[in-house]
This record gives C-alpha cells, structure tokens and sequence, in this order.
C-alpha cells in the first residue's frame, strides 16, 4: 500500500517559530552585527539581508565527548603507503578520523569556528529598528494624492463584460427563476391534478373535451416553464471599481549636509544614520525611492553618495546655496505633480552671518509649498545660533510640514527620528 | 514470477520531468520487484514538498512534527546556508521510521531522483525499519506521530502556562544529556500518545508522592529490621535504611532525574520524559546508521538494475542514476580533502555487496571466513543479516577481508604515551581481524560516548548528585563536561559531583556549581 500526498501547497515556514526563537535567542549578538552592518552599509544598500556569525562555542549544545589524550584507534580508508608498524608524526590540530559527531547522520562540517548564517532582509530590517527601539510605522498614504488605483468595491448592475460577476449573477438568475416559475408551476401542478382526477374518473362521466383542454393547457405552461430564460441581462451583475487614491508611488529624498571644517566624521556618521532611517522609513512607503545628495559649504553641489559622506571640506558656510540648488534641481527633474519630495538637512547650525534669514525666505517662498515635508536635525551640542532661530519661524508657519531636532550624540537618532515623524499620524 | 514475463516494451517515462502518474507507475513497479525480493516493508506514504519543507524536515530530524526549541532552528538555518553555498545536496532521502513509513520526493528533484528515493527510502530504509530488531524492539512505529503530536501540544502548554523560557532552558538541560536517557538493556514499553494522555496525571500524582517520600529529611520509623515487608509501606525503596541511593549504578539519566530529581514540578518531570522518549526513539537510527545506509544503499542499487534490465527506465535515466549513486558511495582516502570520517553508505553498502557476492561466487577465501554463509540463499543471508545486528555487531560478523582491501583499511594507534602514532595494522592477513575489531569497537556507542552512570545521590546529607565516568583507554572527558554539568545541576537543584574513574583510581573530579567561585549562579 503506497499513497502519494502532495504537500507543497501546505506548512510552508514550519520552521519559522524556531528560526524566530534562534534569532531571539541570539538577539543581543545579532544586533551588535547588524548595527555594524548598518553603520558600515551606504544608504541604498538594504536590500539584502545579512550574514551574521557567531562563534561555534556560544552556540554549540554541549553534551559528553571524549576530549583528547589516552589512547585511541582509529580506521581510516585509503591506505597506499603504510606497512604495520609504521610511525608516523602527529598531524598537527588531531586527528578528525574517527566516525561522524554525535547525533543523527546529517553532514554538519566539523571544526568550524563559526556559525555563519543569513537574514533575510526584512530580518534584517527588523534588526535595524529594534536596535533602535523603533516602533511600528505609521503607513498611510501621505499628503497630495496624485495616483489612484482600481480597487474592487462591490457589485453593480453596470459594467463591461470582463468583469461579469459570475457567482452572483448566476444567484440572480436563479432567484429570477425561481420567482418566475413559481405561479407557472402552481399552475402546472393544479392542471396536472385536474387531469388526473378527469382522469380517475368512471370512462362514462370523463369529459373528453375537457381532458384535451387541461393537456393542452399543460403542454403550454410546460413549454412556459421552459420558456423562463436560465439569464437574463437583467440578472448580469458586474464587479465594481472605484478609483481610489494612492500615496504616489514616487518619491525623492534630498539628503543636504553642511560639509564644513566643523563637521567632523562623527556628524557625519550621526547624520547618515539618521538619513538611513529617513530612506528606509520612505522605502516602506513608497514604491520608488530616489535619493539626491546635496552637499554645502560656501557653495553647494549636487554629488554621489561615497562623496557626500567622505570628504571633508574647510571655509565657511551658506546654507541657502544648497537651498536653492535643491529648488533648482526639484525644477529640472522632479515635478512635485508626479514626485513626493522629502528634504532632510543636517549641520551643526553655524551659517554665515546673514545667509539665515535668507534660507527663511526661501524655505517660506517657494520650496515650502513644493515640499511634503521637510526636517532640519542639528548635530551640536552648543547653543543654537541664527538659522535655528530663523527655522523655528518656519516651523511656526508650516507645522505639519516642518520639524526639527537637535542631536547631540548616536543615541539621541533614533528618538529625534520618532518625533520628527510620529505627528503624521493624525495626518 | 520471471522478470522476463514483465518485460517492458518501452521504458514508463524518460526525461527527467516527472509527474504523480508517472511516479505512481515507478512505485507500482518497485513494489512488485520488492516483493519479489521478499522485503518486507510497512505501507509507505511519500509526499512530495517543496525545498524549504525539506529544509524543515531536516531541522527537526525528519520529524513531522516536532516541539519548538532555537536548535531546530539553528539547525534549519545551518541547513539553509550549506544548501544555498551548495555544499550539501539535500534530499538524497528523509525517511520516518512510522507506520505508515513516510518519505520525502522533493518537488525539484529530477524523475531519476524520484526514483531513487522511492526505491532507497521507500523499501530499502522501510524494510530495515520493520525488519531490524533493535527497531522492533525499542521502537514503536504505529504510535509514534501520535507521540510527537502529544509532545508538541503538551510543551505548547507548558510554554503558554509557564512561559518559553522555562520551557527552552528545561530543554535546553534535556537535549544535553539525552544521548544519556536511553535504557540500553531493558526494553522500554512503546511510546503511545494515547496511553501517554490516559495516565499523564495519574502519573504526575504518584511520581510526586514517590519523591516526596525519597526526600523525606525524617527517615521513617522503621529503620530497623530491614527484612520485614509492613517496612516497605512507609519506605517502599528501603532509602532510609543506610547504604547507597541508588544501590546499583544508573545509566539512564534522564530516567533518574525524572523519578528522583528533588525540586522538579510535575510538568517539568512530563518534559524530562518526552525528550527520555524520543532519545528512546532515536536510539537504534544511532546504532545502525551503517547498516541501515548500506541496506537502502544495496537495494536501491539492485531495484534501480532491475527496473532497467526489465526496461522499465531507460539509458539516460540510469546513467543519470550511476553518477548518482557512485557519489553516493564514494569513500575519500583519508588524506583527501574532502575526507570527513568513513562514509557509512560507502562501507555499508559494500559489506551487503560483498555479502551477496560470498553467496553467489564464493572463493575460498569466504569459505574461510564465512563457512556458514558462503554458497548459501544470498537473499536469506542478507535478510539475516539485516534482521540480527547492530553496526558493531555487524562489522563484527561480516566485515569480510575484501572489504577491507577494497577500502584499503588501516588503523592507527594515538596513544599519549607514546611520541608517534603506530600503524597498527593494514589491509593484509595478519591485519583483517584486528582491523574488523577496532572497527567494530569504533562503532559501538559505548565506546564512542563516555560511560556516565548516576552514582549516589545524597538522600540523607546536602542532597548532592554524584556521577562516576569510567574512563575507557585512559580518555578524559572534554571540557564540554562543565556545560553539561551546569545543566545536569538545573534539573536537579543541588551540587552535581563528577569522578573521573579508571580501575580504582579517581582521575580527575569535576564540581558544579563550581566551588570556589561565586559566578557559579548564572
């Protein structure tokens, strides 16, 4: 007796609960790695998971082994050179001869110093926010709708042919059915009684005239019965689509540095994570996530990311140079009509002496309005000078769309980007 | 039946696409050849899933349903990343002793691979598992899913009412030392999901009471005259007459930790037992993984010639399988990289080849050595041979000279007295019985694990467990004894004392919690 089952349409991720439960066994060593892995990764790249090792002896199952020393015999294949008696030197390591480890007959490589495995992505991803405490997203669709899909919303009595609701059309036609035959069938089933009672009666009292009468009368309400149409267009119901609205499904974020002598690469590192978070929150968002980097000291330019991060320029700065390249740059390539535009700055908040209030007007006159959002994080630890202040003026006038943080150290990252974000909710 | 009478005008399929009715007329094919072949096997249930069920299937040891516990998972992502770098070909065959025998077709396999599995896992591996006598006796294969689900429910339970941590750190301590809850001599009666159900709280009631009564610090009134029988009302074990607890050594210790261990609640002497049992279960697979192999190894081999010589399967499709297959029993010399111990399939099946050639063609050789065998039925001999032994016993009884040559065998004294290794014997007259010998010895379990026994634990003072290790050949316990330890201390709550004995001589004592230092808590 064989019988065959097809399994592959069931339990798949059966291990998932005891690869969960590995992975929060592990947390504490993953998360160190992956930290790593963040701070070492560029931007764009978190589209694969990570390798992470750990060492063979915090994850090994300890059981009873023989360890070395006394006295051992070992068989092993192959023998082409030694005769009996024969000496030989010690291998260096030991000797690895002897049959399979304990346990079953599965082939695990033995001697590894590491336990190498992969996350997936969103594993990893996992990692990256518990590392900061992030809670879950917020995922609606953000401000100014420009893309709508078709989504199902019910059944109509209108539509095209491609999209006949069968079910319920047919459910139609046969209450039709029933509701139209009904009379007809009382009617049939009354004639067919008379007729059997015309029937039953003595062969001198049947009235032939009148058995003809009911045998027509029933070939025609038969013919009727027949006659009900199985559908009807009346019965034809089609799936309904609406239009619904949909947060585009593009999006732009333009990371803008101050890149002057007193950034040190310790901003920078602050900054990129927090740009990091910024991009992968965008990248749950959206279906397209662009990034343009635009870097600043007296003058700004739009360069790639190795750039953006690495160099380190003197001299002073002015801020609203990168401003108005951003604006210049949303101009040339990202209509706001087809594009969500996102702008996060960082600097250390110096700014040449009246550039401040002209990056206000700026901000106030023009790419404001252009903008879905706009976050300024300062990375200082000092008192805040000319351009927080002009900032908070924009703050005040566009409060759902302009935030702004200090950070002074890593750890202050992750909840500066809560805040900075969290007000979307109520959105 | 002649084989000729069911000569094939055409092969059932070719290619190496494969579909249920071709697969159905391949089994319908191997069954009646295994018939022929007198195997005699349970019903067979193969299912076909994907990659990543196999993966899972062998994450939980081709379980169908275990427990949840992070090693399986460690295992499965072990399994994921040497399959993925393509280090490790999975699938060859996963096969359940239970009845019905379930097996495993992965859904990418090739048609020949399909076969194959069929014929290795399906009646090769079946039949062991019906027809080894370690299997009949120490396993039950009619209850065995039943167990399993029992397990996976009632742990469930336990992590919902005391928590997975509880659970997983309790299992942890298990997973140590189960290759220690196994009873070697006495049969164990078979595991039942049902009968488990049934007696579960009767049960948690009167082991309580029984270590209730061991640990009782009062001892009983009747210390006196140990000869009366009212005694054993009170102390039905006679503790609390003086001598040591327990009078005779204990191998099992997963059996005692669950019977004596003084602080475990019911639920955690139930978890003690489920992993006992399924140690229990898994005890003859450890025993018999060359013998086992070697028999599906020979009759896959053999069904697979048969279903082409009756031209069943057509040349690609064996010549598909001879690569197979000779990967398979391929046996790197020991000085090749990609040496990684003997391969039991290799040795396996060339004993059983060997075996049936010494029934066929005997030389005069075999009639040396294998008097009663040479010149016999070689299908009764092997069925014989399958049926009676065990790996040890087995290489013991028919690990013949040619084998040896063939494999080019040799053994190598390491003694740590002694400045060099010696080779102390090779594949010539004078070394095939000692080679035979150390190989045999090799394999047995009680030479290849430490020989721990329970052996006293402190009834009347601080309650400590004491453990003895015979050493065997002067070899030390590794340095895994202290983490094994720590979890032994777990279950039982007190001091866990170690001696290292070899004749008289205490070697070597280890201590947990260590002695002398107070990180001992953690």
């Amino acid at each position: 007796m064989t019988y065959f089952i097809d399994r592959r349409a069931n339990a798949k991720n059966k291990s998932a609960v005891n690869r969960q439960r590995f992975l929060d066994r592990y947390r504490t060593h993953i998360k160190r790695s992956v930290e790593e892995a963040v701070n070492r990764r560029s931007i764009t790249d978190m589209e694969r998971g990570e390798k992470i090792s750990i060492p063979s002896r915090d994850i090994s199952e300890p059981v009873f082994q023989h360890g070395s020393g006394g006295r051992r015999s070992i068989i092993a294949p192959g023998n082409r050179e030694f005769q009996e008696g024969d000496r030989l030197r010690r291998p260096g390591g030991g000797g690895g001869g002897d049959g399979s480890g304990e346990g079953g007959a599965s082939n695990q490589g033995e001697g590894m110093d590491e336990f190498a495995f992969t996350l997936t992505r969103e594993e990893f991803l996992e990692f990256v926010f518990d590392g900061l405490e992030l809670p879950h997203l917020e995922r609606k669709p953000l401000v100014d709708v420009e893309e709508v899909r078709p989504v199902r919303a019910g059944v109509s009595r209108d539509g095209v042919p491609a999209r006949i609701n069968i079910v319920r059309s047919m459910r139609e036609a046969h209450a039709r059915r029933i509701a139209m035959r009904a009379p007809i069938r009382r009617a049939l089933r009354e004639a067919q009684q008379a007729l059997a009672a015309e029937e039953r009666k003595d062969p001198v009292l049947r009235n032939p005239a009148r058995i003809q009468e009911l045998k027509d009368e029933i070939e025609r309400l038969e013919k009727r019965l027949e006659a009900v149409p199985f559908i009807d267009t009346y019965d034809l119901r089609y799936n309904h689509l609406i239009n619904q609205p949909q947060p585009s499904s593009k999006a732009v974020m333009f990371c803008v540095m101050d890149v002057s002598g007193s950034m040190t690469q310790a901003h920078k590192d602050i900054a990129k994570r927090f740009f990091l978070l910024l991009y992968l929150f965008l990248e749950r968002s959206y279906e397209r996530v662009e990034l343009v980097f635009v870097r600043h000291h007296t003058a700004a330019r739009e360069v790639d990311e190795e750039e953006f991060f690495y160099s380190r320029e003197t001299g002073g700065t002015i801020v609203s140079s990168a401003l108005t390249l951003v604006d210049e740059i949303i101009d040339k390539r990202y209509p706001p009509t087809q594009w969500n535009l996102y702008v996060a700055q960082a600097s250390d908040g110096d700014n040449w002496d009246d550039d401040s209030v002209n990056c206000r007007e700026l901000l106030t006159g023009s790419l404001m309005s252009r903008l879905q959002y706009f976050t300024y994080v300062e990375i200082t630890p000092h008192a805040h000078q000319a351009l927080w202040e002009e900032y908070e003026r924009v703050e005040a006038a566009y409060p759902d769309r302009f935030a702004m943080r200090q950070i002074i150290e890593p750890g202050d990252i992750y909840p500066v980007f809560r805040e900075l974000f969290k007000r979307r909710a109520d959105a | 039946m002649s084989s000729l009478a069911r000569r094939h005008t055409a092969p059932i399929a070719s290619g190496s696409d494969w579909s249920f009715d071709i697969l159905t007329e391949y089994e319908t094919e191997i069954a009646r050849l295994a018939d022929e072949y007198r195997l005699d096997t349970y019903p067979n249930q193969i299912e076909v899933i994907t990659t990543e069920q196999m993966m899972d299937a062998y994450a939980s040891v081709g379980m169908p349903v275990g427990y949840h516990h992070w090693s399986f998972g460690k295992q499965f992502l072990a399994t994921e990343q040497a399959y993925r770098r393509g280090q490790m070909g999975l699938a060859y065959e996963l096969v359940i002793n239970s009845d019905p025998c379930i097996a495993y077709l992965m859904e990418e396999n090739t048609l020949m691979m399909q076969v194959l599995v069929m014929a290795h896992a399906c009646y090769g591996h079946n039949s062991f598992f019906k027809g080894n006598y370690l299997f009949r006796t120490w396993t039950d294969a009619s209850s065995i899913v039943d167990y399993l689900v029992f397990a996976r429910k009632y742990l469930g339970e336990c992590e919902e009412r005391y928590g997975v941590q509880a659970v997983e750190q309790l299992l942890d301590a298990c997973h140590a030392l189960q290759n220690y809850g196994v009873d070697r001599y006495k049969r164990p009666s078979p595991v039942s999901a049902e009968e488990e159900a049934r007696r579960q709280k009767e049960r948690e009631d009167y082991l309580q009471a029984q270590v209730n009564t061991l640990w009782r610090t009062i001892p009983g009134a009747i210390s006196g005259d140990a000869s009366t029988p009212a005694a054993s009302e009170e102390d039905p074990l006679g503790l609390h007459e003086g001598g040591r607890y327990p009078p005779e050594p204990q191998e099992n210790l997963l059996y005692f930790i669950e019977k004596n261990a003084p602080l475990l609640m019911p639920w955690q002497r139930e978890v003690v037992r489920i992993v006992r049992k399924l140690a229990q279960y898994f005890y003859p697979q450890r025993q018999t993984q060359v013998m086992n192999e070697g028999w599906a190894t020979f009759w896959h081999y053999t069904l697979m010639n048969r279903l082409f010589d009756d031209g069943a399967v057509d040349e690609g499709l064996m010549l598909e399988f001879l690569q197979s297959h000779t990967a398979v029993v391929s046996q790197p010399a020991f000085d090749s990289p990609y040496f990684n111990g003997i391969n039991p399939y290799a040795l396996g099946f060339a004993i059983f080849t060997d075996l049936r050639r010494i029934c066929e063609n005997p030389e005069d050789e075999d009639r040396e050595w294998f008097p009663d065998i040479a010149g016999s039925d070689w299908r009764e001999t092997l069925n014989f041979a399958m049926r009676n032994f065990k790996d040890e016993s087995f290489i013991q009884q028919f690990l013949s000279p040619r084998v040896i040559r063939e494999l080019k065998l040799f053994q190598v004294v390491d003694d740590d007295h002694e400045e060099m290794l010696e080779v102390a014997a090779i594949h010539d007259e004078r070394g095939y019985h000692r080679i035979r010998e150390a190989l045999s010895t090799q394999y047995a379990l009680s030479v290849r694990e430490p020989n721990i026994q329970v052996y006293e634990a402190d009834i009347r003072g601080d309650r400590s467990l004491t453990l003895r290790h015979v050493q065997d050949q002067r070899r030390p316990l590794a340095r895994s004894v202290y983490p094994v330890m720590r979890h032994l201390h777990q279950l039982w709550g007190f001091p866990i004392n170690l001696e290292s004995i070899d004749g008289d001589e205490v070697m070597r004592r280890y201590h947990w919690p260590l002695p002398d230092s107070e990180e001992s808590s953690s």
